[in-house]
């Protein structure tokens, strides 16, 4: 246990606090905002991401986003979208990337991790999966 | 007992039902959305232009939409999609990590795109031609990007907006065998997000 939390540590230390950054907001529009673990946290232009964020849209908001590998989003009012997952090796380009949109829209343009491997990239409904092969589209879920 | 499960498998497709629209690529042409079940197989796959699947876990009808129709429904959507990530490619000399001379006004380029975006970050990513071994490469095109990430953070550029990664000779731009010196392959992209 303290050998993992010792390792975790070191690759903590290496990878420096750029690369825990999984991407960064960059246009916001209305009511938007970034819960983390139980916290709200004000949507800006240059406010990093973290895996696990969930982005939370108002009637009115509306949120883009671009991760570190190229892929883009953006949340349409009255959305929840859960970046559950977000590994990516800037060197190789192997990665995962799910994400949970449990309400509302969301338009995505996949990146490096889609381009590797078909379907690294997933997106989950509250009835679906959705694996991405390299491409632009629009997941709405109707309530 | 049949029939119940074909039922709930009918509400379940009526009442949770995600609309996909399928939307022509950029520069890679219309790519593709698998819907998968639990285990990842695919039980459908969208891949035509403006294609929609209707889907309701692995239950999926699919019909075709308009440019004109996804403009009205989706406009606004997709016009908050983040600008495309820009790219300038700066070249070295054979085996160092000095840049070529032709490279400098690339480097101008770049740092004016990182003004004119807001919430930019930038990405270095170095990469080699196939001369000497891939662990070597991966070593060298890591150098080649940390050169040009100090140098962008002394041009006034913040160092927690600039990461610098090696690809090694995995992306040439000019596709050669193993040990061949090739001067495109041994640069530098700028990505400009």
């Amino acid at each position: 246990m303290l050998q993992r939390l010792l390792i975790g540590t070191l690759i903590a230390l290496m990878a420096g606090p750029a690369f825990a950054d999984i991407g960064r907001v960059k246009t916001v529009t209305g009511d938007a905002s970034i819960e983390r673990g139980g916290e709200l946290l004000k949507a800006e232009s240059g406010v990093t991401l973290q895996e696990s964020d969930v982005l939370v849209t108002g009637p009115d908001g509306k949120l883009g986003v671009t991760f570190v590998d190229n892929s883009r989003f953006s949340a349409g009012p009255d959305s929840r979208v859960e970046l559950s997952r977000f590994r990516f090796n800037a060197t190789t380009h192997d990665g995962e990337f799910d994400t949970r949109l449990r309400k509302g829209s969301l338009a995505i343009i996949s990146g490096q991790i889609a381009k590797r491997k078909p379907d690294a990239m997933k997106v989950r409904t509250p009835s679906s999966i959705l694996g991405v092969r390299g491409t632009e589209f629009v997941v709405e879920v109707s309530q | 007992m049949r029939v119940l499960a074909v039922l709930a498998l009918l509400l379940l497709a009526a009442c949770a039902r995600d609309t996909v629209t399928l939307l022509p690529g950029g520069a890679g042409g219309t790519g593709a959305v698998a819907v998968l079940d639990e285990d990842g197989g695919a039980v459908a796959v969208i891949d035509q232009p403006y294609q929609v699947g209707k889907v309701g876990g692995i239950q999926v009808s699919t019909e075709t939409t308009s440019a004109e129709e996804v403009a009205a429904a989706y406009g606004a959507l997709l016009e908050a999609l983040p600008p495309k990530p820009a790219v300038f490619v700066l070249y070295f000399r054979e085996g160092s990590t000095r840049l070529t001379d032709g490279s400098l006004p690339n480097l101008e380029r770049l740092l004016r795109e990182v003004d004119a975006r807001p919430g930019a970050e930038v990405q270095v990513t170095g990469h080699t031609d196939t001369v000497g071994k891939v662990e070597d490469n991966d070593v060298l095109s890591r150098d080649r990007a940390d050169v040009v990430r100090q140098t962008l953070i002394g041009r006034g550029l913040p160092p927690d907006l600039v990461i610098a990664v090696g690809r090694g000779e995995r992306e040439p731009v000019v596709q050669t065998e193993d040990e061949v010196d090739e001067p495109q392959n041994r640069r530098v992209e700028v990505t400009v997000r």
